[in-house]
C-alpha cells in the first residue's frame, strides 16, 4: 500500500489526532434564502430582533467561555457582544434598508463586509484577519437569527471524527462536542486567528493553513494530524497509522494525567513542593482555580471592582467578595493585592460619585494624603473577610486561622511606601477593634515589579512576610527588546529569590513567565517556592514541575546567568 | 474637555480583550469619546471602529472625552487601561 498523501500546513494548536474525516459545511450555504425585501419598517424590526436573539446566543458564549477559558480569551467573546452593538455594523445595515431597500439579510451582509474592509484597510497585517473572522461570526450568527435557524445545526457524530474546514470560527470552536472532535484542520487561518487561541486552550489539536484540504480530503478520509508540527497525512499505510495512534494515545494519556493529578502537588524529582497557585480577577475565576486545582490564589487582583462603577464599592460589600474566595479556596491561602495605587502616569483615578478621586500621586504605593479613606476600606474588608466574618459583620462558616489570608501591596519602590502602607494596615485594625468588629490576622507581602524594588530588596523583606514577583512589569520596566530583557529579568528573579532565601521568606512569581515550560525549570532552580497562573494553566504547570530536578535546574540557572552572550548576539544585557 | 495620554501595553495591542474592556467602559459614560493614534481616531463606543484603529504596543493612544462627567470618563478610561496594561 502506498504512504499517504502529506499536506504541511501551519501547527496552531498541540497535539495528535488520527481519524475519519468529516467536512464541515460551509456556513450559510444551507437554504440561507436570499429574502425578498419586505416593508422597511418590517425588515428594520426584524433585523432589530434577530441581532436582539444573536446578543443572548453571545452572552451564554461568553458566560460559558468564562468557565474554560482565561479570561484574556473570553475576551474574544465579549467584543463580539459589543459588535453587535455597534453603529457601524447593526446601524448600518438599518440605514441601508431604509434608504437603499434591502432586506435585512442584504443590508447586514453588506454592512459586515464593509467594517471587515475597513479593519483591513487599517491593520494590513496578519492580525487583522482574527478581527474580520469576529465580524463574520457575528454576522453569521445574527443571519442565523434572520433565517430562524437554531444556529449552525452542529452535527452529532457517531464516532469521533477529524473536522476539516475553511474556517472556523471562534464560536464553532466552543461548541464543537469536545468527546467527538480529535482535531482540526483547516484552509484557512493561522496560529493567531482566534479559533487557534481558543483551540490551544482547549486541548484540541489543529493545523491551519493547508491549502484547499477541503477538496483534496473527502469525507471518511483517514486523516492525520500534529497540531505542533503542522504536518497533515491524508489516508496513511496501516503502518503509518499504527504509529499516528500510538502518538495520539500516549499524548491522550498525558492529558488524562494532567486532569486526575491536577489535585495533587506539584513536587519536583529530588522532592521540593512548589505550591502552583492561581491569578484571579473574581470570585468566578476562583471557582474555576478550585476545579484545576490550585494550591491557593497567589493573586486576587482587586482592581476589577472599582473599575467603571459610578460609586465605590463600600467594606461590606468588599468584604462579603473577599470572603467568598477564601471560603471557596479554604484551607488554601488567598493572596488579595490592594489596590494599584502608583501608576507611574499618575492617573489612577476611580469615579467615586461623580468626582473623580486620585488614589495616588506620583509613583509610589503610598496614597496621597485625603484619599486614605480607600485604602482603610479596603484593608478593613480584607481583615474582616480573614476572620471569616460575613457581610453583616456575624462570624462566617470558616473559623480563624482555617485559612490563611494575606495582603499584598502593589508597585512599591521604596521603604518609605512599605512603612505606610503598613502603617495604613495597622490602623484599619485598631479602628474594627475599636468598632467591636471581628477580624482576623493577615500576613503582608511586597510585589516587586519595579527594578529598584529588587536594588532595596533586602531592606523591604525585613518588613514583609513574603514577596512576589510581577514579572510582566519588571519586563515592561527593563528596557530593551524582549531577548535582552528576559534573562535580564531572570537576574532580577534570581536577585530577589537570593535575599529571600537569606531572610527565610517565601518568594513567588505571578507574571505570565511562571506559565512558560520553558521558565519554569529555571524559577524552580533560582529558589521561587511559588508559581502563580491563570487559573486554566494550574494542571500544566504542576506537571512541568513535576519533570524539574530542582538541584538540575539550580545548576542550568546559574550557568545560564552567568554566560557570556555569543559575540554578534544579541546578548543578555 | 478632558484628555489623557497612555502609552499601550497590553502584550499584544489594542486586540479584542483589551479592545473590549475599553469600548465597554466608554459605553457607560453619557460624554463623548474618541480615542486617536496618530492621525486615526476612533469612536470609543465602537468596537470595530477601536480596533480598526490596530493600535500596537508601544504606541500612544490619547483619549478624549467632552460633554458632561469627562474628567470621570477619561479618569475611569485610564484606570482601565492600567488594568490591561498590567495583565497580573
Amino acid at each position: 500500500m502506498s504512504p499517504g498523501r502529506r499536506f504541511a500546513g501551519q501547527g496552531a494548536a498541540p497535539g495528535i489526532a488520527i481519524g475519519p474525516a468529516y467536512l464541515w459545511p460551509r456556513r450559510g450555504q444551507a437554504g440561507r434564502a436570499v429574502a425578498a425585501a419586505g416593508s422597511c419598517r418590517g425588515e428594520v424590526e426584524r433585523l432589530s430582533a434577530a441581532a436582539a436573539v444573536a446578543r443572548e446566543g453571545t452572552r451564554e458564549i461568553v458566560r460559558q467561555a468564562g468557565r474554560t477559558l482565561t479570561r484574556a480569551e473570553a475576551g474574544i467573546f465579549e467584543a463580539q457582544l459589543l459588535m453587535l452593538d455597534d453603529p457601524n455594523l447593526v446601524g448600518r445595515a438599518e440605514e441601508a434598508i431604509r434608504t437603499g431597500g434591502l432586506s435585512a439579510e442584504e443590508a447586514l451582509e453588506r454592512a459586515g463586509a464593509e467594517c471587515a474592509a475597513a479593519l483591513l484597510r487599517a491593520v494590513p497585517d496578519e492580525s487583522w484577519r482574527a478581527r474580520a473572522a469576529d465580524v463574520a461570526d457575528v454576522v453569521g450568527r445574527v443571519l442565523d437569527a434572520l433565517a430562524e435557524r437554531p444556529g449552525p445545526s452542529l452535527p452529532s457524530f457517531d464516532h469521533p471524527v477529524l473536522v476539516v474546514a475553511e474556517e472556523l470560527l471562534p464560536s464553532d470552536i466552543v461548541a464543537l462536542d469536545r468527546e467527538k472532535v480529535l482535531g482540526l484542520v483547516t484552509q484557512a487561518g493561522s496560529p493567531t486567528s482566534h479559533a487557534s487561541i481558543l483551540a490551544r486552550s482547549l486541548g484540541l489539536p489543529a493545523v491551519a493553513g493547508v491549502p484547499s484540504a477541503c477538496e483534496l480530503i473527502r469525507e471518511g478520509d483517514v486523516v492525520a494530524a500534529d497540531g505542533a508540527s503542522g504536518e497533515v497525512v491524508v489516508g496513511p499505510d496501516p503502518v503509518e497509522a499504527e504509529d499516528w495512534r500510538a502518538r495520539q494515545a500516549s499524548r491522550r494519556e498525558w492529558r488524562e494525567g494532567l486532569r486526575s493529578r491536577a489535585h495533587l502537588p506539584a513536587i519536583t524529582t529530588d522532592g521540593h513542593r512548589i505550591r502552583v497557585a492561581a491569578n484571579i480577577g473574581t470570585p468566578d475565576e476562583a471557582e474555576t482555580a478550585f476545579l484545576n486545582g490550585a494550591d491557593g490564589i497567589g493573586l486576587f487582583r482587586t482592581e476589577v471592582f472599582f473599575m467603571g462603577r459610578a460609586s465605590l464599592p463600600g467594606e461590606d460589600e468588599q468584604c462579603g467578595v473577599y470572603g467568598e474566595v477564601i471560603r471557596c479556596l479554604a484551607p488554601r491561602p488567598v493572596v488579595i493585592r490592594t489596590l494599584d495605587a502608583g501608576d507611574d502616569k499618575a492617573l489612577n483615578l476611580v469615579a467615586s460619585g461623580g468626582r473623580a478621586v486620585r488614589l495616588a500621586g506620583g509613583r509610589s504605593s503610598q496614597p496621597a494624603s485625603g484619599h486614605e479613606d480607600v485604602f482603610l476600606a479596603q484593608l478593613r474588608a480584607v481583615l474582616r473577610a480573614a476572620a471569616g466574618a460575613g457581610e453583616d459583620g456575624r462570624a462566617g462558616v470558616r473559623r480563624p486561622g482555617e485559612a490563611e489570608v494575606r495582603v499584598l501591596f502593589p508597585m512599591v519602590a521604596n521603604l518609605a511606601d512599605v512603612v505606610a502602607a503598613k502603617a495604613l494596615l495597622a490602623r484599619a485594625a485598631a479602628e474594627l477593634d475599636a468598632r467591636g468588629v471581628v477580624r482576623g490576622e493577615v500576613k503582608v507581602g511586597l510585589m516587586i515589579e519595579v527594578p529598584s524594588a529588587v536594588a532595596l530588596i533586602g531592606l523591604l523583606l525585613r518588613e514583609v512576610d513574603f514577596v512576589s514577583l510581577g514579572t510582566n512589569d519588571l519586563a515592561r520596566l527593563t528596557p530593551g527588546p524582549a531577548e535582552v530583557a528576559i534573562p535580564t529579568v531572570l537576574r532580577l528573579v534570581a536577585a530577589v529569590a537570593d535575599a529571600a532565601r537569606r531572610a527565610g521568606k517565601p518568594v513567588a512569581v505571578c507574571g505570565e513567565l511562571a506559565a512558560d515550560p520553558r521558565a519554569i525549570p529555571l524559577l524552580v532552580g533560582l529558589g521561587v517556592g511559588e508559581l502563580s497562573v491563570a487559573p486554566p494553566l494550574v494542571p500544566e504547570v504542576k506537571e512541568v514541575v513535576r519533570t524539574v530536578s530542582r538541584r538540575e535546574a539550580a545548576i542550568l540557572a546559574k550557568r545560564l546567568l552567568t554566560a557570556r552572550p555569543a559575540e554578534g548576539g544579541t546578548g543578555d544585557g | 474637555m478632558a484628555e489623557a495620554r497612555v502609552v499601550i501595553r497590553t502584550g499584544g495591542g489594542l486586540h479584542a480583550g483589551p479592545a473590549a474592556a475599553l469600548v465597554a467602559e466608554a459605553r457607560r459614560h453619557a460624554c463623548a469619546v474618541t480615542f486617536a493614534c496618530g492621525a486615526r481616531a476612533a469612536n470609543a463606543k465602537s468596537i470595530l471602529e477601536v480596533l480598526a484603529l490596530g493600535v500596537k504596543d508601544g504606541e500612544e493612544l490619547l483619549v478624549r472625552a467632552e460633554g458632561e462627567g469627562a474628567e470621570d470618563a477619561v479618569g475611569a478610561l485610564a484606570r482601565v487601561l492600567g488594568e490591561q496594561r498590567g495583565r497580573l
